[in-house]
Formats: structure tokens, sequence, C-alpha cells
């Protein structure tokens, strides 16, 4: 039995929702005593296709290269997975934005179901699910041959960078389909850590009232943590934050060490995306925010005065 | 130009729901229901297209049972000018949803389906995808800005790093996101002259299409319960804690 997982990656190198996948993949072989292939499609990708010989638990690398990889698209992806798909058991994505882009048009195109955001794994067909922005988790059988999975990375661990040694073999890339095109992207670069990979998190809220505020106040703390930034829903929807640092439901899922929100209410939509993280901390002048149900530590304050002071005692 | 919008009957986003205590499920049983969120936003947008002179018509769709009525009035109350209610009480997952979706793509031939990025009951975000695969359509998923003419749609997305822009040559398929649109109050009016507008129903075996479920629930379970921690004086003790009790700094 061989699974197949689909790199994240930036042709350079492989992003860390790379290494929770893999885990994932091989906790599920070790159900049939499978192997774990790992397919890089990209654009000279060598890098990300050399740095994947070494992760542990992976027995292949497929290495596709093709400028219709260049930018993701998923018809492309998807064409050139369907045409691996073969005898895989198993095709696992991440649940990152390409993840779930791309694999649910490997599903239909095989004429399956997907399992979208898996959290644990129970047997080779069963797996567990969030449902109801992680209100309810649902175990659920596939009836499937082919299971096509998403992932969601703060279910699993990493595994680990190296200890592999697995050889590349290339594959023949499809032709991309022409119909979609690349107009460009504005992608934030910054010396941050990656949001749903960092230990430390702070989050700011609509609360915190302009995009000028909400950088003065979250950036000297979060620089002093050496951590990620995140937002409300309402702090980006008002303009205070980049869609990019949406925590919740339909945004970001994060599980860091620490996770500090300041003036964030606490709805349910944003709880998804933060309950499982190791130690909340929330700063909020309203006594009754919701937030406090859930925080390890709660300072009721007002943030404006206390964000700095906290990040000045650090 | 014909756009084709699907709208999901769910629990209300305001709902907390509850597990039943046998496992089975979640109690929806007298709870709330209203459109999918992500769905209205869908509606809003290609509503706001025939306002601009783009589209000539918008058709919403809904596959479920009776009472999804409700969800299509509302669409035409938001503007839809007719709708179409794939009648099933059988479980639909997105799968089936996709595939009657196509079925309906290919008698209605819209140039634009716009959906919701993914339903807020069962969070799969993957019925646009697997339509535009069944369809061999291009697909523009996680939308915040969409722009039709001379046969293309132009859409900006939400990704994992920020934004990229997409051209799509049409027919093509579009998910929305949050930022898409903020979508209209639905006036008395609307709602009155939405009552007149045509509701047509049809069975999914009249299309053609299986929708057996390919994924058996086999339990439904609350997660690990978080409560509240303490509450801490001020910054120092808060340091403090984090410092020496939780070792998180």
């Amino acid at each position: 039995m061989t699974l197949l997982v689909i790199a994240e990656h930036d042709n350079a190198s492989l992003k860390s929702a790379t290494f929770h996948t893999v885990m994932a993949a091989s906790q599920i072989s070790l159900f049939a005593d499978g192997q774990v292939h790992l397919l890089v499609a990209g654009h000279n990708a060598q890098g990300a296709a050399e740095a994947a010989t070494h992760i542990a638990g992976i027995a292949k690398v497929i290495h596709a290269d093709s400028a219709a990889f260049a930018h993701g698209l998923a018809e492309n992806l998807a064409a050139q997975v369907l045409a691996l798909a073969g005898d895989y058991s198993h095709i696992v994505f991440a649940a990152t934005a390409s993840g779930k882009n791309v694999a649910p048009r490997v599903a239909a195109l095989l004429d399956v179901a997907q399992i979208s955001e898996i959290t644990r794994v129970d047997a080779l067909d069963t797996f567990e699910r969030p449902i109801y922005a992680g209100n309810a988790l649902a175990t659920v059988q596939s009836l499937d041959r082919i299971k096509v999975i998403t992932v969601r990375a703060t279910g699993f661990e990493a595994a680990a960078r190296s200890g592999g040694s697995a050889l590349v073999q290339p594959a023949a890339a499809v032709a991309g389909t022409g119909g979609t095109q690349f107009v460009g992207r504005q992608i934030a670069r910054n010396d941050r850590p990656e949001l749903t990979s960092a230990k430390i998190v702070v989050a700011g809220g609509r609360a915190l009232g302009s995009a000028e505020q909400f950088s003065a106040v979250m950036t000297p703390l979060a620089d002093k943590l050496g951590a990620a930034v995140g937002a409300s829903r309402a702090a980006v929807d008002a303009g205070y934050a980049a869609n990019d640092w949406q925590v919740g439901q339909t945004g970001k899922i994060v599980a860091p060490q620490l996770y500090i929100a300041a003036g964030i209410s606490g709805a349910i939509q944003h709880l998804a995306g933060m309950k499982d993280s190791k130690v909340i901390v929330a700063i909020n002048k309203d006594p009754e925010a919701p937030i406090f149900g859930i925080a390890d530590y709660a300072l009721e304050a007002d943030l404006f005065a206390v964000v700095p002071e906290l990040a000045a005692a650090l | 130009m014909k756009i084709l919008v699907p709208v999901k009957r769910v629990v209300d986003y305001n709902v907390k729901v509850r597990v039943k205590s046998d496992g089975s499920g979640v109690d929806i049983a007298n709870v709330k229901m209203s459109m999918n969120p992500f769905d209205e936003i869908a509606i809003e947008e290609a509503v706001r297209l025939k306002e601009k002179g783009v589209a000539s018509e918008v058709v919403a769709v809904s596959c479920g049972a009776a009472q999804c009525q409700e969800t299509l009035r509302t669409a035409m109350a938001i503007g839809a000018d007719r709708a179409i209610l794939v009648e099933t009480t059988e479980e639909l997952q997105p799968l089936a949803v996709a595939k009657l979706l196509k079925a309906l793509v290919d008698k209605e031939a819209p140039q634009l389906v716009i959906l919701g990025k993914q339903a807020i009951d069962d969070d799969c975000n993957q019925t646009g995808q697997m339509l535009a695969a069944l369809l061999g359509w291009g697909q523009a998923t996680f939308a915040s800005k969409v722009e039709v003419a001379d046969g293309k749609a132009v859409v900006t997305r939400e990704v994992d790093g920020g934004l990229e822009t997409l051209s799509l040559t049409l027919p093509a398929i579009v998910t929305t996101d949050l930022r898409l649109n903020e979508p209209r109050y639905v006036t008395l009016p609307n709602i009155m002259k939405a009552k007149k507008k045509v509701l047509d129903r049809v069975l999914p075996a009249e299309l053609g299409v299986d929708v057996a479920p390919r994924i058996k629930t086999l339990k439904v379970s609350e997660p690990p319960k978080r409560s509240a921690g303490v509450k801490v004086a001020d910054v120092a003790t808060l340091v403090d804690k984090l410092r020496n009790e939780a070792k998180v700094i």
C-alpha cells in the first residue's frame, strides 16, 4: 500500500505544513505497513525536492518540474496529481490555501469523496475532523477505494526533517490547461515566524481602532516575543490587519505554545482558530468578553495601557 | 450572461451547537437555520454584477429538503431572478452536490457559477472546486474581488501569504471569501416580490445523479473542554506566571 503526499513548498524549500502532513500520512501507513511517497511539483524546484529526500518516513520523492507549476494553479497541479494517482491508496494534502484549492479537484476527477482537515487518524479509512467551527468532532469513515485527504497541521506533530534518505524520481510534467492565467501576487515579506507554525502568537482585535494603532501596539510585543501576529476577522474587515493574519474558522488555524489575544472578544468563529493553543492569555477591558471563558490567564484591562507595559516588561 | 449561484441552508452562524449525548450527531432540532454566510456573499456578488449590466440573469439553486425553499426565497429577495430546488431528503455530500450542479449547469449554461467557499456546518470547502473539475472549467477560490469583462473574470484571492490575482476565461467557477462584499439587508418589498418569482423543483433522479454518500459518520463527539483559568491583576503577575508557572516564555 502506498500513500502520496503533495508537498507544500516554494521551490527552494519545503513549508512547515508539509512535515505535519507527512506525519499524518505516516500514521495512516502504519495500519498496513505502507510506504509514503512525496510529490514535489514546482518550477526549478530542485531545492524543495532535495530537502524532501531527508524527511523521516519518506520512501520516495517524485519531482515534476514545469513552468505550468510556477504559480500553483489548481488546474495544472490537479492534472499532475491525477496523472500520478495510479495505485496510491491515499492522496494527502496539507489543509493550506493551496491544498484546499487543489485537493477537491483531484477528488472529483477520481470520482471519490474528500475528507477535509483531519485532526486524527483512527484507521486506514477512519479519521476525525472538526465540524461546526470545531464545536463538534466527527469520526468519519471513507467508503471510496482512494482516500483524498487534507490534513490540519495543528493536529499532528512535524515529521523529522532529517533521518530519511529517499531517492528522487523525476516525473514527466503534464501540460498546463491554459484557461486560467496568473496575473500577480501581493505577498507580505517579513522576518516574523509563519503564523500557523509560530510558537507564540499575539493577536489583535477591532478594539485597536486603526491600522496605525494595530501596528504601533502589537508590533513591539510581537518583536519582544519573537512572535507571529494574528488578528480577528473584525480587525481584518476593518482594514487594521492583513487578510492573511486572520485567525479563525475560515482563516488560519493555530495552536502555538502561547496565544495572547488583545482586544478580541472571542466569537465562536475566532475561538475555532485558536482554542487548541497550549496557553491562552486574554487582555480585554470587557469582563463579559467570551474569550475569558477559555483564557488560562485573564487580564481585564485596557490593552492600550497594558500591551505596551507587557512589551516593556519582557 | 447568466450566473448560477448555489446556496445552502445551514445552522445560523450565531448558534452554538450541542452534540447529542448519544454521539449520533449535532442537535439541530428547533435551531435557527439561515443561508450559509458565504453563499449570501455569492448571491450579493451575482446581483451586483447584474446591476452593473454584466449579467442578465441570476439563478439560485439549493439541494436538499423542502425547507430549502426558504433559503431560495431569501436569495430571490436579495435579487436572484428565479430559483431551482433539487429536492431530496438524502444526506448530500459535496461530491453529490457538485454532480447535481453539473447537471444543472449543462441545462442552464451559465457563464459563471459563484459559490460560497465553505459551508459553516460541515466546513468542507470542496463543492466549488469539485464542480470546476467535473466541468473542466477554471476556478478562482477564496475571492475577495471579482471583475468580469470581455469574456474573462479577473479575481483577487485571499491566500496564505496575502493576495493573488488570476484571470479566468469564462465560463468559470468562483468561490467567495469574507471580504468579497457585504450583503445587503433584505427589504420587505423585496421579500414580497420574491414570493412571486419562479421556483422550480427537480429530483436528483431526473438529473441522472446518484447522490449516495461516500463518507459515513461513525460518531460525533464534543471537543476537549477548555475552561477559564485565573485572573491576573497586573502585567507583573502575568509575566511571572507565563515565565514560572506556564513556562512559555
